[in-house]
């Protein structure tokens, strides 16, 4: 069998790479604007998270959420269907892992998490279903209808706990706490590094055998490259398109049962701060790859920490944080379509026929 | 009475933002550009307007402010999708997350977390204020009157009626030709994206200078969404659009005043807040095949 190949070509590292110092460049004004020294501030971000136990710890918890909403992400974009909608995907599985958690009581562990992580799955998954229903029937651009969810999936976390889930005990718009036996354990003491974490790896690198090592994931790359070309060679477009929407919903969907059951033990109105849109950063940055996508997660949960510390080191406010990860993602996309462009060019000039131009335009991913 | 005059007053209140919003997304998409930019473009002219009102004691300052920001973010989303041919929707979420980022980072930089500054807020008025207790309807703020008598008529000529309106819908619909009958295709995408940049950011900066005379975080709320969901609703039409925000701040303001009262607390208004965005999805699905996207809706264009 040929393989396809991958829509990351080799010089994507590279690419990011760059990136990365183009962001560091740009964000230098900022930094100096709050009297720091880009120099010590880059340190602090990058460098001094992992020199503790600690933090470097912290590190990872950070990264868990948003390791599971990158590969959500990636794996859809990787089939060419546009999933904006990961965080609302993330809250469904959170409201899931609630639900299941507050009735679990009498179960022991070994039940009630599988039970958990396979509802919130399931609830991701039919988050985004109507979306890809719509597409694969209608052709109606998933882009607008999976963003537009979001905001729903919000307003259904806020309407329970104002309503049926409120706290009886407080009285505060969170749910009452989840059961003991469904709460996620840790996995070192003393630290918030919970199973979320450990479930996050075997999703990685599950995903990534699925994709780069099997006929299904032949499908979807090829899928993604080509949706002419794929069902010319004989693929079900609509159900690889389908498949890689759902699948993408249910990782997202285990994101939320990682946050109610091992970061809030409840479900909380702020539980995620935008973690699915995150997932968009990451999956970008990872070039939709599944070892980029751990790379690009576990470098913004260093960054997050250490924009956190940094305010208190150095007064840079945290909310630096999220202008750097949002440069670094446009820096990306802007570089990589620039290298498409130019690639499609040569293409074009080798050919030296009008013809080919508009076939290089298409086959070219993104 | 009295109730029905304060919810129509408030329904149009509520739509100001929506109005400018909805607008701007328009013209951006019929340019053939889906501004996924456009919430954290109303959060950072809502902010850029109150900071600058608040630091130069003018709220036309502010406004003009807002202008700026929303000018820059524009041209932002213009550089990224229409230079570089960038992904639209990946380009418009990175865009909103780093505008929103970077208003909470001045914010912080400038009032360093302390209390609630303020500002006065804009003043309302009342052409019709003779006319007794009815007219309290119109008793609105300039920004509200301009949304619906100057902006929405003059947006839709500009659209519909003159020739830069149809160059930027001809290169919506299809750039190649619009490209090789001479319009040029970057310089209009440009001009749709920044016109609609600005009108979003006065959209926010409404929400600060008029209504509420403070900034705090969230301010936006998703309002953003919201004129997304209104474009489509309105089917890329100005007037439909307009339309469709005005039906959803009346749900939104009756929600708000019912909410109040002991004997509703406990309806789920929130299924009423998440009407827009399922009448839309419904809608959507309802025309089906049907519905007229923007002939190059979510396609870079560049010449090769």
């Amino acid at each position: 069998m040929r393989r396809v190949p991958a829509p990351a070509p080799r010089s994507a590292p590279v690419l990011v790479l760059a990136a990365i110092g183009i962001t560091f460049l740009i964000t230098a004004l900022p930094i100096l604007a709050a009297g720091a020294n880009p120099f010590e501030a880059y340190y602090a971000y990058v460098v001094r998270p992992l020199t503790s136990g600690f933090t470097a710890v912290e590190v990872l918890v950070t990264a868990t959420p948003i390791l599971l909403t990158g590969a959500a992400v990636a794996v859809a974009f990787r089939a060419g269907y546009w999933n904006i909608g990961a965080e609302g995907q993330l809250l469904a599985g959170a409201i899931a892992a609630a639900g299941i958690g507050m009735v679990v009581g009498g179960l022991p562990p070994v039940v009630a998490l599988p039970l958990m992580i396979v509802g919130g799955a399931l609830a991701g998954a039919a988050w985004a279903l109507v979306p890809a229903l719509l597409r694969v029937r209608f052709g109606i651009d998933e882009v607008v209808t999976t963003l537009l969810l979001n905001p729903v999936a919000l307003l259904l976390v806020n309407g329970l706990l104002h309503g049926p889930w409120r706290d009886p005990v407080t009285g505060f718009p969170e749910s009452p706490r989840i059961a003991p036996s469904a709460e996620f354990p840790n996995l070192l003491e003393r630290s918030r590094l919970h199973l979320g974490f450990l479930l996050a790896v075997v999703v990685i690198v599950a995903a990534w055998y699925v994709i780069s090592r099997t006929p299904a994931g032949l499908r979807l790359r090829a899928t993604g490259l080509s949706p002419v070309g794929a069902r010319f060679a004989g693929i079900n477009v609509t159900r690889t398109l389908l498949g890689a929407a759902l699948v993408s919903g249910a990782i997202a969907g285990i994101a939320g049962v990682g946050e109610v059951a091992g970061i809030q033990n409840r479900l909380t109105g702020g539980l995620s701060p935008g973690y699915g849109y995150t997932g968009i950063v990451v999956a970008t940055l990872g070039t939709l790859s599944m070892p980029g996508v751990a790379l690009a997660a576990l470098f913004l949960g260093d960054l997050t920490v250490g924009a956190s510390s940094a305010a208190r080191s150095l007064g840079i406010p945290s909310q630096l944080g999220a202008v750097v990860q949002a440069t670094l993602l446009l820096t990306t996309v802007a570089l990589l379509a620039q290298r498409r462009h130019s690639a499609a060019r040569r293409a074009a000039a080798d050919e030296e026929g009008g013809a080919s131009t508009s076939i290089a335009a298409e086959v070219a991913p993104g | 009475m009295s109730f029905l005059i304060d919810l129509l007053a408030a329904t149009l209140r509520n739509a100001t933002p929506l109005v400018y919003g909805t607008v701007g997304e328009t013209y951006a998409e019929r340019s053939g550009v889906l501004n996924l930019g456009i919430e954290g473009t109303m959060y950072a002219g809502a902010f850029a307007g109150f900071v600058t009102a608040w630091a130069t004691g003018s709220p036309i300052a502010g406004l003009l402010a807002a202008i700026g920001v929303g000018l820059g973010a524009g041209a932002m989303m213009g550089l990224l999708t229409v230079t570089f041919g960038a992904n639209q929707h990946v380009s418009g979420i990175g865009l909103t997350i780093g505008l929103i980022g970077l208003s909470e980072f001045t914010n912080r930089l400038i009032f360093q977390g302390g209390e609630l500054q303020r500002i006065q807020p804009m003043q309302t008025v009342n052409p019709l204020a003779t006319l007794g207790d009815p007219a309290r309807v119109l008793d609105q703020h300039v920004l509200t009157w301009a949304a619906f008598l100057l902006l929405v008529p003059a947006a839709w000529w500009l659209l519909q009626r003159s020739s830069f309106g149809l160059e930027l819908r001809a290169v919506g619909e299809n750039p190649e030709a619009a490209d090789a009958a001479g319009v040029s295709v970057v310089r209009t995408r440009y001009l749709a994206l920044m016109i609609g940049g600005a009108l979003m950011a006065v959209g926010g900066a409404f929400l600060t200078l008029a209504l509420l005379g403070s900034f705090t975080l969230d301010i936006i709320a998703g309002r953003g969404w919201v004129c997304v969901a209104l474009v489509i609703f309105g089917r890329w039409r100005i007037g439909r659009g307009v339309l469709g925000a005005l039906l959803f701040s009346l749900i939104f303001s009756l929600q708000f005043r019912l909410r109040i009262l002991p004997e509703f607390a406990n309806l789920p208004f929130e299924l009423l807040l998440a009407l827009p965005y399922l009448v839309v999805i419904a809608a959507l699905a309802l025309s089906g095949r049907n519905i007229a996207y923007p002939g190059a809706y979510l396609k870079p264009y560049r010449r090769t």
